[in-house]
C-alpha cells in the first residue's frame, strides 16, 4: 500500500517540475516587451475598463498615455482630474484640469406632460422601438423609456423612474463616461459640465417640429418660440429648427431663461428654491 | 383613433405554442412506463416517483425565490420532467434521502447554478443520476425484481439487471449459451419482466411515448434514430465477430438505459444540438460510447455516461456544424 | 404531389374570412394624401404646387432616377397642400394632398372595359410604358416593376414567375383578382413575358384557392407558354425565393437576385396592372385592398383610389369595433401595426386587418428552452435563436458571417417560438446594425 502511494508521490511530483520548468521556458520564450511604465499607469486608472475615454479598457488608455507625445486630448472621466494628474506624474509630463462633466436628459415627457396614444408591446428595447415606429406618444423626439441607456451603465448611475417613465441620472455615480450617449437610439441624451455644486441648466427637450405640434404632443415641449435667445445676458443660447440649445461653456447659471420660458421646458437642476414672487415684491414695497 | 390600440413588430400571431405544453406532453408521454412501473414495482415505484418530483418543484422554488431573489417558474413543468426522469432511472428501493439529494444536486447543480433553465450544458436527470450512482453505488445497484415485491418499498426482494448478469458471466469466464436461462428472453425484456430502474425497463411503454412525442412534433426522430441504428450496428458487428462473448443487438437495444435515454434524456431540448446533422453526430457518438462502456468498461451500463460526455460536446457541434443555408451551393462570385 | 420549398415554413391559421367577397368599388373619398415615397428607391419630385387643378391619371410627381417611379393622381381635383402626413410607421413623410372634385380622367386612357388581347409594343416600348405608368411590385415589396424587367448585361431570363400564393392570412385580394379579371392578368402575362424575351410563365398559386387554380387552368390553353401550378399551403410559399425553389427547384444564391438563375417573379396584381398601363394606358393609381377581420361588421375586397385614408376603409366596412386591439396594414405575419387609422392607402397596401383586444397581445416571454424549432422553421436555413442572442448582447458584426442578411423577416421563427421570445424584433434591429457596419466599412 505504501509503495503506492510512495510511487503515485514521486510521479507526481516529478510531473509537476517538469510541467514547471515547461511552462517557465514558454513563458520567456514569448515574453512580450512591454513598456513597464504602462502597468503604473494603469495602476493608477480606475480600472472599470468602461472604454469611456475612448480606448479599449484601461490597459488600453494607459498603452496610448504612456506612447502618445501629447497627451493633452487624452482624459478618463471616471478618474477625473485627480486619475489624470496621478498618471502624468508616472511619466512626468503635466495635464490641464477639466471641468467635470454629467450625462443630462434631455426630455421631461412624462405621461402627465405627453399623452400616450398607442400600448407597445414589442420587445424591451429602446433600439427595437425606434426601428419600428415614431413611438407611443405625438411626439417622435421623446424618451421611449425602455431602458436601453440603463442596460449599458457601467456604474448603476441610471435608471427609469417608474411614475415619469424617463431616466434619472444620479449626480454622484455618473462618470460621464459617454455609454448612455451612445446607446440612445433617439440622441436624447448629452454629456454636459456638471456645473459648480452640481448647478446645471439645459432645454429639457430635443423637438424639431414646429412649436403648434410641438406642444400639442406634450405640454413641456420647446416650442422654438425664441424668447430666451432674447433674455439671455451671455448670448449663451441658439435656436435652430424650431429647438432653443444652451451652450454649457458661456452659460453662468442666472436662470432668467428659465423664468423667461412658457412652456416650462428649460430645467434648472440643484439649484436652492427660489423667493416666492409676494414676499419679494412686499421687500420692495418695504423699502419704498 | 380615441380608442388605444397595441403597436408592435410583425408577427402578429402566434402558434400557440408554449414550454409549459411541450413539457406537459413530455409527462404525458411518460405515463405509459410509469403506469408499467406502477404494475411491476408497485410501492416502490410510487414512493420514490412522488419524491423525486415533489422534492425537484420545491427545491427549484426554493432556490429561485431566496437565492437567485427572483420570480419561480415551476409552472414551466420542466422541473417536473426532471423530477420524472431522474425517478425513472433509479431503482424502486432507493432509500428516501438519497432520492432528494439527488434531486437536490439535479435540479440545484445542474440546473440552476448555471442559470436554471435554458442555461445548463448537462442533463440534470442524469447528472443527479451518476452523481447518485457514485456516491451510492451499493443502493443504487441493487434492482427490485419485477412482479416479486409490490407492497414493499425498502425491503423489495432484488437480483441483477441483465447487463449486469452478462457481465459479471463473461467475467467468470462463461459464454452467453452457457448463461442461457439467467438471461430474459427478447419477449420479456421487451414487455418489461427483467430486474432494472423504474423506467428502463419496458420497452413498449417507452416507444408508446416515442410516438406521443413525435405525434405532438416535441421531438424530432433524428436523434432517437441515430443512437438505435449505432448501437444496432455496433453490436451486431461485435455479435456477428463473436456471438458467445458479445450478446445480440436486441439484447443492447432492450436493456438498460438505451430506450428512455435515447427517447427522452438524449432528447433534452437545452442538451442537444440544434440541427439534424448535429443530432446525427450526437447520436452516433452516444451510441458509439455506450457500446465501448458496455463491452470494455468497468460498468455494465454505458448510457448516462456517453450521454453526459456527448452533451459537454454539444456547444462545439452548434459551433461548427450550421444548417444548410438556402442559396449556398450556388456561390456567387464578387 | 403539390410541390412547395423544401426548408422550413409554418402553418398560421388561414382566416380567409373574405375569400367570397367580390372586388368593390369604395366610394370616391373627398381628399386624398399621396406620399411621394410609395417604392423601394428615390422619392419622386413633386411636379404640382399648391392650388393646382389635377386630372385622375396625371403625373403629380416625377421618378427621381433609375430605381425610383412616378405618382400618379387618384383623383380629380385641386391640390390642397404639399406637405408631410403620417406614414404607417407614425413618422410624417411628405405627401400631395389633393382635394377631389368629380372624377375626371385625363384623355389618354382608355376606359373602355372590353379585353384587348393584341399586344401592339415591343419589349422596349413595353418597359417604358411601364416605367412611365409608375408600377411597382405590388405584392407588398414595391420595388419598381420596369427595373425588375431590364436585365442587367451577362444575365438572361429563363423564365418569368407569376406569384399568385398570397401564403399571408386574412389576405384576399390577389385571389380575387385572379378570379375577376383572370383573362386580363393573362394578357399581362404575356406582355411581361414579351419585355423580358422568354417563352415560358409559371403561376403559383396554393392550394387553399381551388377555385382560382381550376379557372387559370381552363383558360391558360389560351395564352402561349404560361403555366398553372396549385402549391402546397405552407407559409411564406409567396416569398420569391422559396416560390423560385418550389417551381423550378433552384436556389437564388445568398446575396443575389431571382435573375442569377434566370428568374423574374411578379405578382398577379402587377400582372393585371401591367395590362392595364400597355393595353388600356392607364397608369398606377388604385388598387384592390382587402379589409377583414374576425369583429368587422362587413369584410370586403375594395378597389381603392391610392391615397384614399385607411379610417374611410374601416368606415366602409362597419366602422371600427369597441374591441379593437391592433390595427395592422398588410398580412398577420409581416405587416406593421398602426398607431393612427389616419394613414393614407399606398402602392403596397395589401390589406387592413383589424384584431381584437384578445388577439392582440403578445404572451409574456420567458428563457429560451433551446428546443431548436425556430431552426427547424427558418426557410433561409439560419439559426434565429442564435442571432437573437448576439443582437441582444450587441454582438453586431459576429451577425454578418451568420448570414443575417439573408433574413427575410418572415416571422416564423417568432410564431414558432415556445418561449414567446420576440426574436424577429432582435433580428431586425441586427440586419441594421450589420448594413450600417458595411457601410462604414466601404468607405
Amino acid at each position: 500500500m505504501s509503495s503506492v502511494l510512495l510511487f503515485s508521490i514521486i510521479m507526481l511530483s516529478l510531473l509537476g517540475v517538469v510541467l514547471a520548468v515547461i511552462l517557465y521556458l514558454v513563458a520567456q520564450k514569448f515574453k512580450v516587451f512591454e513598456d513597464p511604465r504602462i502597468d503604473e499607469v494603469e495602476a493608477v486608472l480606475p480600472g472599470a475598463n468602461c472604454g469611456g475615454c475612448g480606448y479599449p479598457g484601461c490597459r488600453g488608455f494607459a498603452d496610448a498615455f504612456v506612447k502618445a507625445e501629447d497627451v493633452s486630448s487624452l482624459f478618463c472621466p471616471v478618474g477625473g482630474n485627480d486619475t489624470m494628474n496621478a498618471a502624468a506624474a508616472v511619466m512626468g509630463k503635466t495635464v490641464e484640469a477639466k471641468d467635470p462633466e454629467i450625462a443630462v436628459v434631455r426630455c421631461s415627457g412624462s405621461p402627465e406632460n405627453r399623452k400616450r396614444i398607442v400600448q407597445y408591446d414589442g420587445a424591451s428595447s429602446c433600439k427595437v422601438a425606434t426601428s419600428l415606429y415614431s413611438g407611443d406618444t405625438g411626439c417622435q423626439y421623446g424618451c421611449l423609456g425602455l431602458g436601453d441607456c440603463v442596460a449599458v451603465c457601467k456604474f448603476d448611475a441610471i435608471y427609469i423612474d417608474p411614475v415619469t417613465l424617463l431616466p434619472v441620472v444620479s449626480d454622484e455615480k455618473c462618470t460621464a463616461c459617454g455609454a448612455c450617449v451612445k446607446a440612445c437610439p433617439k440622441f436624447i441624451i448629452e454629456l454636459r459640465k456638471k456645473g459648480p455644486k452640481s448647478k446645471r441648466i439645459f432645454v429639457s427637450c430635443i423637438n424639431k417640429d414646429k412649436g403648434g405640434v410641438a406642444r400639442k404632443a406634450c405640454q413641456v415641449a420647446c416650442i422654438g418660440c425664441g424668447k430666451c435667445v432674447k433674455v439671455c445676458p451671455h448670448d449663451a443660447i441658439t435656436l435652430e429648427n424650431n429647438l432653443a440649445y444652451i451652450d454649457f461653456n458661456k452659460c453662468k447659471l442666472c436662470r432668467k431663461c428659465v423664468e423667461e420660458c412658457p412652456t416650462s421646458a428649460i430645467q434648472e437642476l440643484n439649484f436652492p428654491p427660489r423667493k416666492p414672487k409676494v414676499e419679494a415684491e412686499a421687500q420692495v414695497e418695504k423699502t419704498e | 383613433m380615441d380608442k388605444q390600440v397595441i403597436v408592435s413588430p410583425s408577427p402578429h400571431v402566434h402558434s400557440g405554442e408554449s414550454t409549459s405544453r411541450l413539457m406537459f406532453n413530455v409527462v404525458l408521454a411518460l405515463m405509459p412506463a410509469f403506469a408499467v412501473s406502477l404494475y411491476y414495482f408497485g410501492v416502490g415505484a410510487l414512493i420514490v416517483t412522488l419524491l423525486a418530483v415533489g422534492s425537484c418543484v420545491i427545491f427549484e422554488y426554493l432556490i429561485q425565490k431566496f437565492l437567485m431573489k427572483g420570480n419561480p417558474t415551476i409552472t414551466d413543468g420542466s422541473a417536473i420532467v426532471t423530477g420524472l426522469l431522474l425517478a425513472f432511472n433509479v431503482p424502486s428501493n432507493l432509500p428516501w434521502h438519497i432520492v432528494v439529494i439527488g434531486s437536490l444536486v439535479a435540479i440545484g447543480v445542474a440546473k440552476m447554478s448555471f442559470g436554471g433553465l435554458g442555461s445548463n450544458p448537462f442533463n440534470p436527470a442524469l447528472v443527479g443520476r451518476v452523481f447518485m450512482l457514485i456516491s451510492f453505488p451499493v443502493q443504487m445497484t441493487s434492482w427490485p425484481l419485477p412482479v416479486a415485491s409490490r407492497l414493499q418499498y425498502l425491503d423489495a426482494v432484488t437480483g441483477p439487471t441483465p447487463l449486469a448478469i452478462l457481465k459479471e458471466g463473461l467475467k467468470n469466464g462463461e459464454t452467453i449459451s452457457q448463461m442461457g436461462d439467467k438471461i430474459p428472453s427478447h419477449m420479456q425484456m421487451f414487455m418489461g419482466l427483467m430486474g432494472g430502474s423504474l423506467g428502463e425497463i419496458a420497452a413498449f411503454a417507452l416507444l408508446i411515448g416515442f410516438a406521443w412525442l413525435l405525434f405532438t412534433k416535441v421531438i424530432t426522430w433524428h436523434i432517437p434514430v441515430s443512437i438505435f441504428t449505432t448501437i444496432a450496428v455496433f453490436t451486431g458487428i461485435l455479435w456477428m465477430i463473436n456471438p458467445e462473448t458479445n450478446a445480440d443487438p436486441i439484447f443492447h437495444l432492450l436493456t438498460g438505459g438505451v430506450m428512455i435515454g435515447a427517447i427522452f434524456m438524449a432528447t433534452d431540448y437545452v442538451t442537444s444540438p440544434m440541427n439534424p446533422v448535429g443530432m446525427w453526430i450526437f447520436g452516433i457518438g452516444i451510441g458509439l460510447l455506450t457500446v465501448i462502456i458496455r463491452v470494455w468498461g468497468a460498468y455494465p451500463e454505458g448510457v448516462s455516461f456517453a450521454i453526459l460526455i456527448m452533451n459537454a460536446f454539444v456547444p462545439l457541434l452548434n459551433r461548427y456544424v450550421k444548417p444548410k443555408r438556402f442559396g449556398e451551393e450556388v456561390k456567387r462570385n464578387g | 404531389m403539390l410541390k412547395t420549398f423544401s426548408k422550413g415554413g409554418v402553418h398560421p391559421p388561414e382566416n380567409k374570412i373574405s375569400a367570397g367577397k367580390s372586388i368593390e368599388i369604395l366610394p370616391l373619398p373627398q381628399k386624398v394624401s399621396i406620399p411621394v415615397s410609395q417604392h423601394i428607391g428615390a422619392p419622386a419630385t413633386v411636379l404640382v404646387a399648391k392650388g393646382d387643378k389635377v386630372k385622375v391619371g396625371q403625373v403629380i410627381a416625377q421618378s427621381a432616377g433609375f430605381v425610383s417611379a412616378n405618382i400618379h393622381s387618384s383623383v380629380s381635383g385641386t391640390v390642397e397642400s404639399i406637405d408631410t402626413v403620417l406614414d404607417s410607421t407614425g413618422y410624417k413623410r411628405q405627401a400631395v394632398t389633393i382635394t377631389a372634385e368629380g372624377d375626371e380622367w385625363i384623355e389618354s386612357i382608355d376606359r373602355s372595359t372590353e379585353l384587348k388581347k393584341d399586344i401592339q409594343l415591343n419589349a422596349q416600348d413595353i418597359i417604358k410604358r411601364i416605367n412611365e405608368s409608375g408600377i411597382v411590385g405590388l405584392g407588398g415589396a414595391t420595388f419598381p416593376s420596369h427595373v425588375k424587367l431590364s436585365v442587367p448585361a451577362g444575365k438572361k431570363a429563363e423564365v418569368l414567375i407569376i406569384n399568385g400564393v398570397e401564403c399571408e392570412p386574412y389576405l384576399t385580394s390577389d385571389h380575387r383578382l385572379m378570379l375577376e379579371k383572370g383573362h386580363e392578368m393573362m394578357v399581362g402575362i404575356q406582355i411581361l413575358m414579351r419585355a423580358l424575351n422568354v417563352e415560358k410563365a409559371l403561376i403559383g398559386i396554393e392550394n387553399n384557392k381551388p377555385d382560382a387554380i381550376k379557372y387559370l387552368k381552363s383558360i391558360a390553353g389560351e395564352y402561349k407558354g404560361v403555366e398553372v401550378h396549385g402549391l402546397k399551403v405552407k407559409y411564406p410559399q409567396g416569398g420569391e425565393k422559396q416560390l423560385i425553389k418550389a417551381l423550378i427547384n433552384r436556389e437564388v444564391p445568398s446575396g443575389g437576385l431571382p435573375i442569377d438563375i434566370g428568374a423574374v417573379v411578379h405578382n398577379v396584381g402587377t400582372a393585371f396592372a401591367v395590362y392595364e398601363a400597355v393595353q388600356k394606358n392607364k397608369p398606377l393609381f388604385e388598387r384592390v385592398v382587402t379589409v377583414t377581420g374576425k369583429n368587422l361588421p362587413k369584410t370586403a375586397n375594395y378597389m381603392v383610389r391610392i391615397g384614399t385614408s385607411v379610417a374611410e376603409l374601416i368606415a366602409a366596412a362597419g366602422g371600427l369595433p369597441e374591441d379593437t386591439g391592433k390595427v395592422v396594414n398588410g398580412g398577420p405575419m409581416m405587416g406593421k401595426a398602426l398607431t393612427s387609422t389616419d394613414v393614407p392607402v399606398t402602392k403596397g397596401t395589401s390589406g387592413i386587418i383589424v384584431f381584437q383586444s384578445k388577439e392582440s397581445k403578445r404572451k409574456a416571454d420567458s428563457v429560451c428552452i433551446r428546443c431548436g424549432k425556430c431552426v427547424s422553421v427558418c426557410p433561409m436555413g439560419l439559426e434565429p435563436y442564435l442571432l437573437n442572442r448576439l443582437s441582444q448582447r450587441m454582438m453586431f458584426e459576429n451577425m454578418e458571417p451568420e448570414h443575417v442578411l439573408d433574413c427575410m423577416e418572415c416571422g416564423s421563427c417568432s410564431f414558432e417560438c415556445p418561449a414567446n421570445l420576440p426574436l424577429l424584433d432582435y433580428i431586425r434591429l441586427g440586419k441594421a446594425e450589420v448594413n450600417k457596419i458595411i457601410r462604414a466599412r466601404k468607405n
